[in-house]
């Protein structure tokens, strides 16, 4: 199962990269919220799945799956869910100042 | 920690002062404060002179610094050190006297600028020629190229100012770099910083590859630094700093500091046949070089600054020459062959002490007459009798007129000119008889543009509409310490053996160190009478050939080379730094487009390069499909569910479905979790995922529909390859530290957290425990970072802009 998650993961990313590459403002959101998908399953994954019980201290097993990967993703997944809000709200914004969402048209120019 | 490392951090202590005596005391010149500690320190520094001719015994004291890479701050006190110490602290000691005059306390003049500055430069200075670590002798050496540009551009509101100083930087700290280069390729030979040790290793080391290079480096350093052909260049618009500065620095001791590390690295390059070839040439060019610009100078510091140039070059070219005695062993001790090296010193004390007193005397025209243009000066023998007088020996020395030391030391240069052409060895016995002839004809036009200068200044008619002000002699302030530098002028010419046991021997001793056994010692005499030989008929020579085109000056001023009077190299350097910037805005310009897609593309192509690379270099993949958990037949649908909305979102353009495809990702995702026995994940990933589809919703109201895409088709291609690549990268990577992983049985560092979380924490959700205790600083921050995030929303909802903004 861990070779399926790591090829799911690296395809989840290689979109976000594709998004990321592209020209309306919305799909590079969408780009930074699969690519922090991806990098969520892989760390799950790169610790190895299903071995033992939830971390939990309750559940009285003999082994349990690794809880410091979890933490580190419990952190990022709050972290991009800001990054996600506040990008959301810059396009939001960008776009009325703008009237465009096209970064093609939003960039610079050359000497600046 | 010894006395002379004070010598080499006093003036750094005092620099810090400063301001403390600049703004407490407005109503005393600064000056006077800094005064003393020259004064002092060159006392000091004289009781190191030995006594009664003995030899002398170098001091060597060291205290660490970095000892782990072999860097201590190490002094070493030989001849060499001492006279140039005695020349940094000496000459220092009167240039501050002068400036106390020359720069009045008046109009919020910035004085403490300035002394910080000149301390800085001295205690750097004297740091550069007490140090016997490399790495210590390039961290002052960069120390006085950077006190030197601050001083250039003191008046920083003159263009030209910023300019030198500008110029002088660049040129000076190009050349630092390259020595230090040359001294890291020392320290590859020999694995040492210490220069004695280098010179102790040099016979073992000499035949390497690298030795030769180190030696190009470290000479580029010096050339730099001792304003050599074709790097002299600087040296001319370094004019712009005050004239103390310019006696100071541009004259007397920071110019020659590239003339001490030649003289420091004799021993250890001394045999190479290119180092004696590399420093006559190049000296000897530099001599003629320096020696006919100047003769087209109008402003008389101009005219001052070819003529150190020159000057450098000829005790460059005499350092050279004086390195062929090594090659004669033991029999190199002799007079024939040691010549150089005492011309070399000797003429390097008579230099400091004419151009000292040269450039104080400009700068009292200067500043009493508002110009230095020799076009407008004349006739001023009559109006400023003293600063004449002192002019007159100045220059009858450096044209190399008796009595006067510069005679005796511009005569040791013909004989050692002669000496050396007529040497066996290095092929001079064909290349040889260029060297006198050179050294000749630079002599002419050292002695023309000393006449120049004399005539033009102070000869002819006074014409008093010439000057802005009302003309008259300084006051005895400004004129005390070019006197006392022309009395030493005559002093030395008069009785020049006074220095022979005392500065010179010892100093050739450091050049020249394997010639002699220990307790033996150099003969030293000077005299002015050696009969008629061909020294004094060259001299003769040189002046009626002088006085012959000074007769004649009209006449040339009509040629060619008269007419332009700034170096043609400049178009050189001028150009070079234009092209260094137009061209550094074509490269920026070539990558810095403005477009996200572009910049995105740059880091993911390298990362994945990177990443490729790196699996390559360490043949470092690996995969392991044995050692999997199995796979249950859900887990496919699911997947595939995944991957499929994964890959339709770059293809929908419509929003609503956009979002739907979103979502689901999302909430596989938290179903993952769940399955990987995540359950606080799931939980948050299910509430997140949650708010980011209502916040998506909310944004859609207000946002145009998502366009397609409407960009060439190779474009495409690149976007899909690149991110393909790093997909496969990724992907690669994981399956190498999954096999890593199974392979190599390593313990988990969260055992830790799952023995610990109860007993410690007292906790039974692991994960809370770690976020919340373990990790507690770290779910602060993230807060932090949460709440800024929301800062930075609500600014930009609320803030209402009116449109005409620069965003």
């Amino acid at each position: 199962m861990e070779i399926l998650m790591i090829v799911t993961s690296g395809v989840i990313i290689a979109v976000g990269v594709y998004l990321l590459m592209t020209r309306s403002i919305l799909r590079v959101v969408f780009g930074i919220v699969m690519l922090a998908h991806g990098a969520h399953l892989l760390i799950l994954t790169l610790s190895g799945l299903q071995q033992g019980a939830p971390p939990l201290l309750t559940e009285e097993a003999a082994s349990y799956a690794d809880p410091l990967p979890q933490a580190v993703i419990l952190t990022a997944i709050v972290i991009s869910f800001g990054i996600t809000a506040f990008l959301l709200v810059l396009s939001y914004r960008t776009y009325k100042v703008h009237q465009t969402d096209d970064l093609e048209e939003l960039r610079g120019n050359a000497d600046e | 920690m010894s006395t002379l490392h004070f010598v080499a951090l006093a003036p750094f202590i005092m620099a810090v002062l400063i301001p403390v005596f600049y703004f407490k005391f407005r109503k005393i010149h600064t000056g006077w404060f800094v005064l003393p500690l020259p004064l002092v320190l060159f006392l000091y520094l004289l009781t190191y002179i030995p006594a009664g001719g003995d030899p002398m015994n170098p001091v060597l004291n060291s205290v660490p610094w970095v000892p782990s890479l072999g860097i201590d701050f190490t002094v070493y006190l030989d001849g060499l050190s001492l006279l140039f110490s005695l020349l940094i602290t000496g000459i220092g000691t009167l240039v501050v006297l002068y400036s106390i005059y020359y720069i009045a306390n008046k109009n919020g003049e910035p004085l403490h600028n300035f002394y910080v500055y000149l301390l800085m430069f001295m205690g750097a200075m004297l740091g550069v020629v007490l140090s016997d670590n490399l790495i210590v002798l390039y961290v002052f050496w960069e120390l006085t190229s950077l006190a030197s540009s601050l001083l250039i551009a003191y008046w920083f509101h003159k263009e030209k100012s910023r300019y030198g100083a500008l110029k002088s930087m660049l040129i000076t700290v190009t050349g630092g770099f390259s020595m230090l280069a040359g001294f890291s390729f020392l320290y590859v030979l020999t694995g040492s910083f210490s220069i004695q040790e280098i010179i102790a290793a040099a016979g073992t080391i000499s035949g390497e590859p690298l030795f030769i290079t180190a030696m190009l480096l470290i000479l580029v350093g010096a050339f730099t630094k001792s304003a050599q052909f074709p790097f002299h260049i600087w040296l001319p618009d370094a004019m712009e700093a005050p004239t103390p500065v310019s006696a100071y620095l541009h004259s007397a001791t920071m110019v020659k500091a590239g003339l001490y590390l030649v003289a420091r690295m004799t021993p250890v390059f001394g045999m190479l046949t290119e180092w004696f070839w590399i420093l006559v040439i190049f000296g000897l060019t530099t001599l003629l070089w320096g020696s006919i610009s100047a003769v087209r100078q109008t402003d008389l510091k101009g005219l001052l600054a070819f003529s150190t140039i020159s000057q450098l070059g000829l005790i460059m070219s005499l350092l050279g020459m004086s390195s062929a005695a090594m090659h004669y062993g033991a029999a190199g001790s002799e007079a024939l062959y040691t010549t150089a090296a005492l011309a070399a010193v000797f003429h390097l004390i008579n230099h400091a002490t004419f151009k000292g007193s040269l450039f104080m005397v400009v700068g009292i025209i200067d500043h009493e007459t508002g110009t230095r243009d020799i076009r407008k000066l004349g006739g001023l023998m009559t109006i400023m009798p003293v600063t004449f007088t002192v002019s007159l020996i100045g220059l009858a020395s450096m044209a190399g007129l008796p009595p006067f030391n510069g005679f005796l030391s511009k005569e040791m240069f013909f004989t050692a000119s002669l000496n050396v052409a007529s040497m066996d060895i290095l092929n001079l016995e064909t290349l040889g008889f260029f060297i006198p002839v050179a050294a000749w004809t630079a002599s002419v036009f050292t002695f023309l543009y000393c006449m120049i200068m004399f005539v033009r200044t102070f000869t002819g008619k006074f014409k008093p509409d010439n000057y802005e002000k009302h003309v008259h002699e300084a006051p005895a302030g400004l004129l005390v310490s070019p006197i006392i530098l022309g009395g030493l002028v005559i002093l030395f010419g008069m009785f020049p053996n006074l220095l022979a046991y005392t500065i010179i021997e010892p100093t050739m001793q450091s050049i020249l160190p394997g010639l002699l056994n220990g307790g033996e010692q150099f003969y030293v005499n000077i005299y002015h009478w050696h009969g008629i030989n061909a020294e004094i008929m060259m001299t003769i020579g040189v002046v009626f050939a002088g006085a012959a085109i000074t007769l004649n000056l009209k006449k040339w001023q009509q040629t060619f080379f008269f007419n332009r009077e700034r170096d043609p190299l400049n178009a050189v350097y001028d150009s070079m730094l234009d092209n260094l910037v137009t061209g550094s805005q074509i490269v920026t310009r070539a990558q810095m487009t403005g477009r996200l897609r572009d910049y995105m593309v740059y880091m993911s192509v390298f990362i994945s390069a990177l990443g490729l690379w790196t699996f390559f270099r360490y043949d470092s993949f690996a995969v392991d499909i044995g050692a999997q958990t199995p796979v249950p037949v859900y887990m496919y649908i699911i997947t595939a569910v995944l991957l499929i909305s994964t890959l339709a979102l770059p293809f929908v353009t419509h929003r609503i479905t956009n979002i739907v495809l979103i979502g689901v990702v999302g909430f596989i995702i938290a179903l993952l979790f769940v399955i990987f026995r995540a359950p606080d994940l799931a939980l948050t990933q299910l509430l997140v995922e949650t708010v980011v589809v209502v916040l998506f919703l909310l944004v859609y109201r207000h946002l145009p529909e998502i366009k397609k895409e409407s960009v060439k088709g190779w474009s495409h291609a690149v976007n899909a390859i690149v991110a393909a690549s790093v997909g496969i990268f990724v992907i690669l990577a994981g399956l190498s530290v999954h096999a890593m992983r199974t392979a190599s049985d390593i313990t988990p560092i969260s055992d830790f957290f799952i023995e610990n979380s109860y007993t410690l924490a007292g906790g039974k959700n692991m994960v809370n425990v770690i976020l919340v205790d373990f990790r507690g600083l770290d779910t602060l921050l993230e807060v932090l970072v949460l709440g800024i995030a929301a800062l930075g929303v609500v600014t930009l909802v609320k803030h209402r802009m009116k449109g005409d903004e620069d965003v």
